[in-house]
């Protein structure tokens, strides 16, 4: 029942800091999400699970009841924790708390709302990683898309309400596909009468569906398989559809782009791994393998190209987000050991250090009231601890060795070229790794012209040090970054012990 | 074993304590006529309402109503076979006292300047009295009185704003197409008797699948269309969904809620219960030359998007939940488009189950434009902007009721519409799946637009503190609290409308 406890600590939590008095909403979120980040911490230290928790693996904290049984499909409360999900809880639990922190400064209306609205999406958060029926997991996935709209659209900038909708819109016909095409996959198995996703996973690589209104079983997996897809690939976002992302980056206050960057996006990458490329057997994904790598690096490259062309500091981090999604995409789809362990350690190691980009982007925000590259210089002058930490995670970023992202990104092209089931996977290798070169370039680029030379701020404010709650943050992701970076096996030891399951039911690709 | 000493009448308690606090209210009224001790008037309301909800649920639990196979105590027949209570009945006695106990508890501060508090409250009483008989009645005859006990006091409450030209105009339409459609249900009514020369139910199935109304099949079916008409109206659905705008618009808002959702949820239990036990389908279907089914696959693919359409351009908040309304009516009537003669329980039951849905979040949704008239904040989209930052809890329920009505996930509302979806699947109407689907799609841009309004939009013009009623914040927060409860304990509500839906289909 550990898991059930982390979800209503959060969302009782939520309720109570909704009704509470602003002046000390900001607070009392924080002492309430220090109890699930400890809880989760907790969990980790005591995780006795092994294996893939779709693949038969010995879940941890389990828990399993019937909930809705309507004619001969039955709807079942299912959650459990697996060497992928565990790392991806506790970067929820610990984001949320630091992102909770961040907002002191920034958010100064309706502080209850904001934080309760904070406090609630990181429930669903937690539920969307550990649940294991797909109703569950669906719930918890639909339940964060309400909250994220109200942050940004609420407390968002000058152009929040377009973002808002456009973030809502996008990501709700994602999930109505996705949702669709699950449904009818499972109608069309047949013989599975629950949407535990164990059971489906156990039909899919034990003969696939028999068909659905007259579609027939190989072409139903294929469509299923791509539309999921799809509707993963807007949650990611993989270029093309990724223009969301940047509207609701730059609109959303930090707190909220921490959580979007740091947590959401890997909801994405998190489903594709455990719907895409665990429950569809070789034959069903072998013709989209070169697609999905193609699509990968463009995203790698094109993500790249477009933060190199920004002045706005916060689209910078967001469109190397896009980037970055790149990597995990081409590391799932190599299907190595390192190719799939690199792109979960990945989700992890980019959680941490884009939320710590956003966090710098949004202390100097707090300051000078501009994002605009163009508008200052020299800020090393006035903040030097908070401009520290930025160019920190900026090199955390480009993946400086002894720092998660060089850990992160070395696997998984590690495990990409030498990928035997993609074809010119050297090629797809040496073009994503080309992003890295960019990535160094709009950074330093970047950094070179806001943070040294002489001080000078376009906008008319003082600027002075940043309060020690907005930098006491960022340490801490500083640490976890490095503590990652220099210990990777903290994690990865647990993630390979449930991504080799994946890799020996689909054989070499 | 004590429940079944008692006589069989006693089942229909639910009805009985609904009509009985009817009375205890005249009573008091006739004490002290002149007191505005609304209080006392809304607690007796209230508390009538709930020991109707008590005594449903409790029968409903000790087994009252379902059949002995299944390990009940049978299906009581009353006087005569004129009323059954069964599961069926039961359950939509419980989702008429809910929503009478919302709107009592909730019209206790709406009405509380006015000068006819308790003949408004013993209307609603009686209406509800009437709406609870709807649901038990057994024969054509039985069905038309309960339907009109139900019908006449609602022409009162809706028009008795009598100052507000709104108020008066919706009542009188409501009332002209109620009385139209009355005729024809009648008319329909003698036209079966005249084919088949029953009223019962059950004696008008035995005679059809007998083959005996063969002769007079296009009789039977003209009876049974006209029939369709009144179940229509009844449920605000094309084609006699027109006075639905009118009279929701013009009506005190806890009336418009109390119609739009128990009135509803009682016009579908005629027609459940009359195509279920009288018009069995592949029988009527040979007797009339065509399956009944094909008339509500239209209606239903009508009335929701019509009521879609209509409801994505309106600017007035209230006809907006109007025109939703008519729209959920579509939806609901899936349940009986796909019944056919082997099976539709699962359609059915997920039909019931969104009626029992939406007597919460729809009800919860009309007390909130009654609490925004309360304030006097005007009517339309743009006059609610920004509400979200002085009630917050309040903004917080609507945002509940809204993304339920639209089906979203964390809510009970994606149950019911992901039931029907499936359950519709399972009928075979791929056509009318693919309509829910898109018509709920759509839905979703007109309920967040009131979303957006209240908590992202600024205020207009500047707004004092805004009082928080007692009565009305309560009915809305336990409205709120449903709809949200209903997401973990869907079960119970599920199992009871199929099994429900099976023993009316068996």
């Amino acid at each position: 029942m550990m898991i059930e406890a982390l979800i209503a600590v959060a969302l009782v939590g939520a309720f109570v800091t909704f009704v509470a008095p602003n002046r000390i909403a900001g607070k009392l979120a924080f002492a309430i999400s220090l109890i699930p980040a400890g809880l989760s911490l907790w969990m980790f230290s005591a995780f006795d699970g092994s294996g893939n928790a779709l693949l038969d693996g010995e879940l941890a904290f389990a828990s399993e009841f019937e909930w809705i049984q309507f004619g001969e499909y039955s709807i079942s409360w299912l959650v459990g924790l697996d060497g992928i999900s565990m790392p991806l809880v506790v970067l929820t639990t610990i984001l949320s708390s630091l992102a909770i922190v961040s907002s002191w400064t920034p958010i100064d209306e309706r502080e209850s709302q904001f934080y309760g609205l904070v406090l609630f999406i990181e429930a669903n958060l937690i539920g969307v990683f550990a649940a294991l029926d797909f109703f569950v997991w669906f719930i918890f996935w639909e339940a964060v898309l309400i909250p994220m709209y109200l942050l940004i659209g609420i407390w968002g900038g000058p152009r929040r309400k377009y973002a808002a909708i456009k973030f809502f819109v996008y990501t709700n016909v994602a999930s109505l596909v996705m949702f669709g095409a699950f449904i009818a996959l499972v109608f069309g198995l047949g013989d599975v009468t629950t949407f535990a996703l164990p059971d489906v996973t156990t039909a899919m690589l034990n003969g696939g569906p028999d068909g659905f209104l007259g579609i027939g079983g190989t072409t139903l997996a294929s469509l299923v398989f791509v539309a999921m897809f799809l509707g993963f690939a807007v949650k990611v976002p993989i270029v093309p559809f990724h223009t969301w992302l940047p509207d609701a980056h730059v609109e959303a206050p930090t707190p909220a782009s921490v959580l979007l960057a740091g947590v959401l996006l890997k909801m994405g990458t998190y489903a594709l791994l455990r719907f895409n490329f665990t429950m569809f057997p070789t034959e069903v994904i072998e013709p989209f393998v070169i697609p999905i790598a193609a699509i990968a690096v463009i995203s790698v490259i094109y993500g790249a190209m477009l933060a190199l062309a920004q002045t706005d500091l916060k689209r910078i981090v967001a469109y190397s987000s896009v980037s970055s999604m790149g990597y995990v995409i081409l590391g799932l789809i190599a299907y190595t050991q390192f190719g799939v362990g690199g792109a979960t350690f990945q989700m992890v190691s980019h959680g941490l250090i884009s939320g710590l980009m956003f966090m710098a982007v949004g202390v100097i925000y707090n300051a000078t009231h501009t994002r605009m590259v163009t508008d200052m210089s020299g800020m090393a002058d006035r903040m030097p601890v908070a401009v520290g930490i930025l160019v920190a995670g900026a090199f955390g970023y480009m993946g400086l060795p002894l720092m998660s992202g060089f850990f992160g990104e070395f696997t998984i092209f590690f495990g990409a070229f030498g990928a035997e089931g993609l074809a010119y996977s050297q090629v797809f290798t040496a073009l994503a790794m080309f992003g890295i070169v960019i990535v160094a370039g709009y950074l330093l680029f970047a950094l070179q012209r806001t943070v040294f030379g002489p001080y000078h701020l376009e906008t008319d404010y003082d600027v002075d040090r940043a309060p020690l709650h907005d930098i006491a943050p960022m340490f801490v992701l500083l640490g976890l970054i490095i503590l990652l970076g220099v210990a990777p096996e903290l994690i990865f030891e647990m993630i390979t012990d449930a991504v080799d399951p994946i890799l020996e039911t689909g054989g070499e690709l | 074993m004590a429940l079944l000493e008692l006589p069989a009448w006693t089942t229909l308690a639910p009805a009985l304590l609904l009509a009985l606090t009817a009375l205890v209210l005249f009573i008091i009224d006739s004490i002290s006529p002149d007191a505005q001790n609304s209080g006392l008037l809304a607690g007796t309301t209230a508390a009538g309402s709930l020991a109707s909800l008590g005594v449903a649920v409790w029968y409903l639990l000790a087994g009252v109503g379902t059949p002995t196979v299944d390990g009940g105590r049978g299906i009581i027949d009353v006087l005569g076979d004129q009323f059954v209570v069964d599961q069926l009945a039961l359950f939509f006695m419980i989702i008429v006292a809910v929503v009478t106990a919302l709107v009592a508890v909730a019209s206790y501060d709406y009405m509380e300047d006015h000068t006819y508090q308790a003949e408004y409250y013993s209307l609603v009483l009686l209406a509800a009295t009437g709406m609870s008989f709807m649901a038990a009645a057994n024969s054509l005859v039985t069905i038309f009185i309960a339907l009109e006990l139900a019908s006449l006091p609602s022409y009162a409450l809706v028009s008795i704003l009598k100052d507000n030209r709104g108020s008066v105009e919706g009542g009188l339409k409501y009332f002209l197409i109620g009385a139209l459609s009355s005729a024809i249900f009648v008319y329909g009514i003698s036209l079966v008797y005249g084919a088949t020369g029953h009223l019962q139910l059950e004696n008008i199935a035995a005679v059809i699948e007998a083959g005996e109304a063969d002769p007079y099949g296009g009789l039977l079916g003209l009876g049974i269309l006209m029939l369709i008409g009144g179940f229509a109206f009844k449920t605000a659905s094309v084609p006699f969904h027109f006075w639905a705008p009118e009279a929701y618009e013009g009506a005190p808002a806890p009336i418009s809620a109390f119609l739009s959702s128990a009135s509803k949820a009682a016009g579908f239990v005629i027609a459940f219960r009359v195509f279920t036990e009288a018009f069995p389908v592949a029988e009527t279907a040979s007797a009339i030359g065509v399956d009944w089914t094909l008339a509500f696959i239209i209606l239903a693919i009508v009335t929701m998007t019509l009521g879609n359409f209509a409801a994505a351009t309106q600017n007035n908040v209230k006809r907006m939940l109007a025109y939703s309304s008519i729209g959920h009516a579509g939806y609901a009537l899936i349940g009986l488009a796909g019944i056919s003669a082997g099976g539709g329980e699962l359609v059915m039951g997920a039909a019931m189950m969104h009626l029992f849905v939406y007597g919460f979040m729809n009800t919860g949704a009309f007390l909130f434009v009654a609490l925004a008239e309360y304030w006097g904040v005007g009517r339309t989209f743009e006059d609610y902007n920004g509400l979200g930052r002085r009630a917050p809890v309040a903004c917080f329920a609507l945002a509940i009721f809204m993304f339920s009505l639209a089906g979203i996930p964390p809510l009970g509302g994606f149950w019911s519409k992901y039931f029907l979806f499936t359950g519709a699947l399972e009928a075979g109407l791929i056509v009318v799946a693919a309509a829910l689907v898109i018509n709920s799609a759509l839905s979703l841009y007109y309920y967040s637009r009131l979303v957006k309004a209240v908590w992202i939009e600024e205020p207009v013009t500047e707004r004092d503190g805004l009082s928080q009623p007692v009565g009305l914040y309560a009915a809305i927060v336990v409205a709120a609290v449903m709809t949200l409860a209903l997401l973990p304990l869907f079960g119970p509500v599920a199992d009871t409308a199929v099994d429900a839906a099976t023993a009316m289909l068996a």
